[in-house]
């Protein structure tokens, strides 16, 4: 195999893998981390970060709408059954901060919360 | 208007269970445009987030005998009150829309019961959420609107039928065209059931175009939110609108962010009904601002 074959490939194989995540694109350094929501809680519901740590947040939902809102960090998005809800984080300040369902989805939405937890 | 008049309008007085506050900073409006005679006073009550439905003994061991009391209650004030309106959650959520539609029917048989005829509805998030308020408008009627009574403009505002807690465009429009053309110092009180303003996002208590609405009203000069959803009283300014959630008729709820999770508090059956109730409001013409006056569900 020639070394342009071999460039050829790669580029080829770098390409798919970008598709294959549709519209996440991740930035240097940046960790993914996968949450499920349904009635009703989040599963994981507490999130270890650490300070200045980039994370790409994919959220998808196992029943109905839901709200994913983190006030302290003005981040929030809605949760649609069979999409994947993306939204970056990068927390600036250490210590533990709410989420919470904001689009309301039944008996014991009021429960449905979560923690992340930010060390420096 | 001379600053003695001011002082006057910004007066509003509230009694509790445990005696008469008194608080500045509400700019009164009764008697707008009026003579300085009573000809023009009245007062409505307001009850809010009956949650009829609801089954939990260890939060309210009577949840099906509350509303039945409370509807009692307001029958038996010394004096019957212009009207009634209901802020919300008249009934507790369920995924199963017959249940649903019973639910608000045997409300509205229950709520049937209240000598005063004149009697204003609005849904909140456990009555509408789940069917973008389809079961409810059934029922009830538009879940917004607005009403004059004695020289007051009430706005009935949803922020509810739409799961998330949005007003929407739509309804703003309506809102803002609503007042357009009115005296900007005459009287205006909303109706609501979400506090407008972000009282306590994290624990939902938000709504999340509030802001907007509350712009809308800001040109006028006086204007009062009277809200529920939070299950407790709660008083707040933004700018010179107050804001007045009142107790609930099933279960109270910690106050804003004292506690890590909003659990409900549990039924005290040393003071059972503690923590709920209902209000009435008072206007008065001679002093120029609000009287609200907060009830148990039983006399002491």
């Amino acid at each position: 195999m020639t070394p342009q074959r071999r460039r050829f490939l790669r580029t080829g194989i770098l390409v798919a893998a970008s598709s294959a995540l549709g519209a996440r694109v991740l930035a240097q350094g940046e960790r993914i981390i996968r949450i499920t929501a349904r009635k009703f809680e989040y599963e994981p519901s507490a999130i270890e970060l650490r300070k200045d740590e980039p994370v790409l947040l994919e959220l998808v939902s196992a029943d109905v709408t839901m709200g994913f809102n983190v006030p302290a960090f003005k981040v929030r998005t809605d949760i649609v059954p069979g999409q994947v809800a993306r939204v970056r984080l990068k927390p600036d300040q250490a210590g533990t901060f709410d989420f919470y369902c904001d689009v309301f989805c039944g008996d014991f939405h009021e429960d449905m919360s979560g923690t992340i937890r930010v060390t420096a | 208007m001379d600053d003695n008049a001011c002082n006057r309008r910004d007066f509003l007085k509230l009694a509790g269970l445990g005696g008469l506050v008194f608080a500045s900073g509400l700019p009164g409006c009764a008697g707008y445009g009026q003579p300085e005679s009573g000809d023009r006073d009245f007062f409505f009550v307001q009850l809010t987030d009956t949650h009829w439905g609801f089954q939990g003994p260890a939060l309210n061991p009577d949840a099906g005998g509350t509303l039945h009391k409370a509807v009692a209650a307001v029958n038996e004030l010394p004096a019957a009150p212009d009207f009634v309106v209901f802020t919300g959650d008249l009934t507790h959520t369920t995924d199963d829309p017959k249940e649903r539609r019973r639910r608000l029917g045997e409300f509205r048989e229950i709520v049937g019961a209240l000598k005063v005829r004149n009697v204003r509805f609005m849904p909140g998030e456990h009555d509408a959420s789940l069917d973008n308020g389809q079961a409810w408008k059934e029922f009830f009627g538009p879940s917004y609107y607005s009403f004059d009574h004695k020289g007051v403009h009430f706005v009935a505002i949803d922020n509810v039928s739409d799961p998330a807690a949005r007003i929407g465009d739509a309804q703003l429009a309506w809102l803002k065209a609503d007042l357009a053309g009115r005296d900007r110092e005459s009287p205006v009180v909303v109706l609501t059931h979400r506090p407008l303003f972000d009282l306590y996002p994290q624990w939902d208590w938000a709504t999340r175009d509030g802001a907007q609405a509350v712009d809308i009203l800001m040109p006028y000069r006086n204007v009062t939110v009277f809200y529920g959803h939070i299950h407790q009283e709660h008083h707040q300014m933004t700018g010179h609108i107050a804001h007045h959630s009142a107790m609930s008729l099933i279960f109270a709820l910690p106050a804003p962010g004292s506690q890590p999770k909003r659990v409900p508090i549990a039924w005290d059956a040393a003071q059972p009904y503690r923590g709920l109730g209902f209000r009435g409001v008072r206007t008065e013409t001679r002093s120029t601002g609000y009287q609200i006056t907060e009830y148990p569900v039983r006399k002491a």
